[in-house]
């Protein structure tokens, strides 16, 4: 019971951000209208993807400098959790997209380098059911991993700043900070980044729990 | 020692090449077949190339010779030739001679590349050395991510496909760069309007070179 006080703290949080997120009062802009309120389930899913991400790099370091089969499993199901976030954030972004630019697939240079950077990540799984050897598997992927989340910095946050984006917040249109004048937005945004971030390494403990029992089993 | 190493690898890396000629050759008609290629598809004689797709085009052109360039970097090397490397050198100094080798052979292919195409298909570029700097950093910025793959790669089934799966994505960034800095070279802006481009393309190419040489000995090690 005390173990879990933080899966609480997500369902109440995530709670807040849905009822408060739908219902709240927000700014007014043009085009977007109240489709602002996607901030909270596709701009949100971001930072939580990165958490996620970065934790799952954080193991793959661990493994190796110390190889243990828990960090490895660690890294692997992190490391999908984020993914999941990734695709969930792309379809976010997609449906809201269809409504304030006019069609799903913009070619914005945000929208283009998240798919890449889930081609990078799609590739992390591959290379890790293409290896037989558990040890063997281990090691390689999470050297991989690494190497994945070094070209993701630089991807996602690098070069989309070079270049006009139709995102809010870039390329002439108002950011977050100029529409966000009396901290609304922010009482549910930073809420909404916590409680997805927690709801995602829920989804990792209990992929863990499951690949540790498999393990089990196997042995 | 580590320089006498690093060296004494580089030479055997190119000894090996200009012993089996048919290696350096097969990449040299890949390029020259697919470049051809390319010249007879576009039919240049009836419509002139944009230089939006002038330069797209090369680049896609050298991304696919050099992944097939590097492939055999590691996937050829037989564990015997291995286990060898491993009693006599240091993991750090066999990807540094691998990655300077490759850095080599990718810059004089993107040269080479560079003239053979300009030649059949016209040369729009305004400002050549611009464009050479970007076959350089391009070019020391894919090699060293394939070498790192393929040694990846090699230990793996199915190594041929996976080689560019793995490869072609976290190519991405430093191809986006590269075409980024030839577009200027092709438009013949001034230098300082890519000197951004120039610094990202440099600190990938620094980042990614740091990372092979220190995750490739725990790679090796199986």
């Amino acid at each position: 019971m005390k173990k879990n006080w933080w899966k609480y703290l997500c369902v109440l949080l995530l709670l807040y951000v849905v009822i408060g997120g739908l219902l709240m009062d927000v700014p007014r802009l043009h085009i977007l209208n109240e489709s602002i309120r996607n901030t909270f389930f596709h701009a949100a899913l971001w930072p939580s993807m990165m958490i996620l991400l970065l934790i799952s790099g954080i193991y793959s370091v661990g493994y190796i400098i110390k190889p243990a089969a828990v960090r490895d499993t660690a890294a692997s199901e992190f490391a999908k959790s984020g993914i999941l976030f990734g695709v969930l954030g792309l379809l976010t972004g997609m449906i809201w997209a269809k409504f304030t630019w006019g069609s799903a697939w913009s070619g914005d240079p945000k929208q283009n380098n998240a798919a890449i950077a889930l081609l990078i990540y799609a590739a992390y799984l591959i290379l890790r059911g293409s290896l037989k050897d558990p040890q063997q598997r281990s090691r390689i992927s999470a050297v991989y991993n690494i190497l994945a989340f070094a070209t993701l910095i630089p991807l996602l946050y690098i070069l989309p700043a070079q270049t006009d984006s139709l995102h809010p917040g870039s390329g002439g249109n108002a950011s977050f900070g100029d529409i966000d004048l009396d901290n609304r937005l922010r009482a549910v945004f930073y809420p909404a980044v916590i409680g997805w971030t927690l709801l995602g390494v829920w989804f990792s403990t209990l992929g863990i729990r499951i690949q540790n029992l498999t393990n089990k089993w196997d042995d | 020692m580590l320089f006498t190493e690093i060296s004494g690898l580089l030479k055997k890396e190119v000894k090996i090449e200009l012993r089996q000629k048919y290696a350096l050759n097969g990449i040299l008609l890949y390029l020259a077949g697919t470049i051809f290629i390319c010249y007879l598809s576009f039919n240049p004689q009836t419509a002139q190339l944009q230089p939006v797709t002038w330069n797209a085009l090369f680049w896609i052109i050298l991304l696919f010779s050099a992944v097939s360039a590097v492939a055999k970097s590691f996937l050829h090397d037989s564990s015997g030739l291995m286990t060898y490397y491993y009693l006599v050198a240091s993991g750090q100094s066999i990807i540094t001679a691998k990655i300077m080798y490759y850095s080599g052979l990718l810059i004089v292919l993107g040269l080479l590349g560079f003239g053979l195409y300009g030649l059949v298909l016209g040369n729009p570029v305004q400002s050549p050395w611009l464009f050479v700097l970007g076959i350089i950093l391009g070019s020391i910025g894919m090699a060293t991510i394939l070498s790192l793959v393929s040694s990846i790669a090699a230990k793996a089934q199915n190594n041929q496909s996976l080689h560019a799966v793995l490869g072609l994505p976290l190519l991405i960034p430093v191809l986006l760069m590269s075409i980024k800095i030839s577009k200027n070279a092709v438009d013949g802006l001034a230098w300082s309007s890519s000197y951004d481009e120039l610094a990202v393309i440099a600190s990938i190419d620094a980042i990614v070179c740091a990372l092979a040489i220190i995750l490739f000995p725990y790679l090796w090690r199986s």
